[in-house]
């Protein structure tokens, strides 16, 4: 009369797990979209580009580097490296894009960023080549067993997925302070709130751009770091910013909390419906699931989980 | 243009903070918006610039605080000089920097954020320390005491007087040595209006902050100014000292609107105003 088979519950929490972990990788990609989408309005459709520029540079350096210097020097000299790349690619967009284009409307200057896509994904792959690349920045990749106390044999689980769990922590904590509680986090939620009222004190636009896609940047380094590990630094990185549309649309755009639990939902969500509800779906739904969950997020709750409600007093 | 004079001029006794001279605005490449508009504004001043909707108050405010090109306009003609210093092609930071701020219309605080970080984001240009802006702040709290009871507030959420009251105090936050008010009695009570107005009087006289006031409300921007100037298609048409300018029967007549017998005919006031028009 067991109602719960403590294999089954084992098993259901392995895949649950697992499931929350990717799902974490998820949102690293998706806080990119949410962080310039706060600030500028812009919806960047180059994120999926700027992870791969950024995981290229690492782990091209990274190798080059490796066989000349000790592996720590060489990792903090290549992510160094990468930062200054997107620095500049920040600096790019903001002096040759958007200054160009500013008050014009949404849909223009996504557009740009479309066009921003394809010049980072041609300059990317021209300079630092086109291979699959394999990137080991010195986390653990082994399996281990958990739980063990609870469950007979415990959970599988992957330490590396566990160590990007953690990096992703620390930077949402970091940007969640950056943005609550310092003069420039604040005066990055005024731009998105009302452009010209922030530039009527004195906060300028620019600055808060190029600032906004330095930090974008640097999250894209972290995705790439974590995704570059795990599946190897190669054109699909692109794609992985296509799976953070549906975790945004979850989570809501303008919310990096919504952000983190938008992946967290997806992730899960999708692991445990391929495997509880795929096979009499007839499998594979994992790589639909979370559209369809956008879907239903967007009928049901256009502004998503944590989207901020339009204020408006009448 | 018309100038009324009344004793001696207010703008020519007091050495000016601001001098608008002569300028064009243009939007869009096409459209002639100011056509050479002139105006002063004396060290610790408060003057209005009145005028119906469309008249281009808002534009000659924008137009000094650099704020123009967001919307596509441009200064074509002309120059504006503020505390000596020509400062028609600064960015708005800069002229911050230098003490002349903008409160614009709508009152526009940051809706998602609470009164408290409004008024902080109107420091953002200090160079001064963090206890300077503490100070500061407190003392901000001291002239708004209703600011202080909705300080964790988001600002979307309290009144129309409270936020302009906050909008008012984040301007105050950059230490302004001038305030360029847009429309500050949109939308709200009399007795509110009132309020602000004297809050306004209270910062000109103790503080010694100039205000150049865009107003639709004549009466109560002509009761708090010592100068006015009056716009209409985009030309200065009339100028002249408040007290002069309230008591003006053309001033009455347009722009406030008058009680005795001759105005209580609707259709004669319709007929006198086709007649007669300021228009050059």
């Amino acid at each position: 009369m067991a109602v719960f088979d403590p294999v089954k519950v084992a098993f259901f929490v392995e895949v649950l797990v697992s499931g929350l972990l990717s799902g974490i990788l998820y949102a690293l990609v998706a806080l990119g979209f949410v962080l310039i989408f706060k600030a500028s309005g812009v919806f960047n459709f180059a994120q999926g580009a700027m992870v791969l520029v950024a995981g290229l540079a690492l782990v091209r350096t990274l190798n080059w580097l490796e066989a000349h210097l000790p592996f720590w020097l060489a990792l903090l000299l290549a992510l160094s490296f990468a930062g200054a790349l997107m620095t500049g690619i920040a600096w790019a967009v903001e002096r040759f894009v958007l200054r160009k284009l500013v008050n014009q409307t949404a849909l223009a200057l996504f557009m740009a960023t479309i066009g921003i896509t394809f010049v980072l994904e041609g300059l990317g792959q021209q300079i630092f080549g086109a291979q699959v690349y394999k990137l080991d920045i010195g986390l653990p990749r082994d399996n281990i067993f958990a739980l063990e106390s609870l469950f007979d044999g415990g959970i599988l689980l992957n330490t590396l997925d566990l160590w990007s769990a953690l990096l992703a922590a620390a930077i949402v904590g970091a940007l969640a302070f950056f943005f609550q509680w310092t003069r420039t986090g604040r005066a990055l939620r005024a731009v998105a709130d009302d452009h010209s009222a922030a530039q009527s004190v004195g906060i300028p636009l620019t600055r808060v751009w190029f600032i906004v896609w330095v930090v974008a940047g640097l999250v894209a380094i972290a995705a790439a770091a974590v995704w570059g590990s795990k599946v190897g630094v190669q054109f699909s990185l692109v794609y992985v910013a296509l799976k953070a549309l549906p975790v945004i649309i979850v989570g809501g755009l303008t919310s990096v909390p919504g952000a983190i639990l938008g992946g967290l939902l997806i992730g899960a969500g999708e692991k445990l419906a391929e495997v509880y509800l795929g096979p009499s779906l007839g499998g594979g739904i994992e790589h639909w699931f979370a559209y369809v969950v956008a879907l239903v997020v967007l009928l049901v709750r256009p502004q998503g989980l944590f989207g901020d409600r339009i204020i408006e007093r009448i | 243009m018309q100038r009324l004079e009344q004793g001696e001029g207010e703008s020519g006794r007091l050495s000016p903070i601001l001098t608008v001279n002569n300028i064009e605005v243009v939007y869009d490449h096409v459209a002639l918006v100011l056509k050479g508009v002139s105006l002063t504004v004396p060290e610790r001043g408060v003057v209005a610039l009145l005028g119906a909707n469309g008249a281009g108050k808002t534009t000659a405010l924008r137009a000094i605080s650099n704020l123009l090109k967001g919307e596509r306009g441009e200064v074509t003609k002309g120059s504006i000089t503020f505390a000596g210093e020509r400062v028609d092609r600064l960015t708005p930071n800069n002229l911050v920097r230098r003490g002349c701020i903008q409160v614009l219309e709508g009152r526009r605080c940051f809706g998602h954020l609470t009164i408290e970080e409004n008024l902080l984001t109107g420091a953002y240009t200090r160079p001064d320390g963090a206890a300077a802006i503490r100070r500061d702040l407190d003392h901000i709290y001291e002239t708004f005491p209703r600011l202080r009871q909705r300080r964790t507030s988001l600002a979307g959420y309290v009144s129309g007087g409270e936020q302009q009251m906050c909008a008012i105090g984040r301007a105050l936050m950059s230490k302004p040595r001038m305030i360029l008010l847009d429309e500050p009695s949109m939308g709200l009570a009399p007795q509110v209006v009132e309020e602000i107005f004297a809050i306004v009087r209270e910062l000109n006289l103790r503080e010694g902050v100039s205000f150049l006031l865009a107003e639709q409300n004549t009466r109560m921007a002509l009761k708090y100014a010592t100068y006015g100037y009056i716009l209409e298609t985009g030309r200065v048409v009339m100028d002249g000292p408040a007290e002069a300018m309230r008591e003006n029967d053309d001033v009455k007549e347009f722009y406030i609107g008058r009680a005795d017998a001759q105005g209580a005919n609707f259709r004669n006031v319709k007929t006198y105003r086709r007649r007669k028009r300021w228009l050059s």
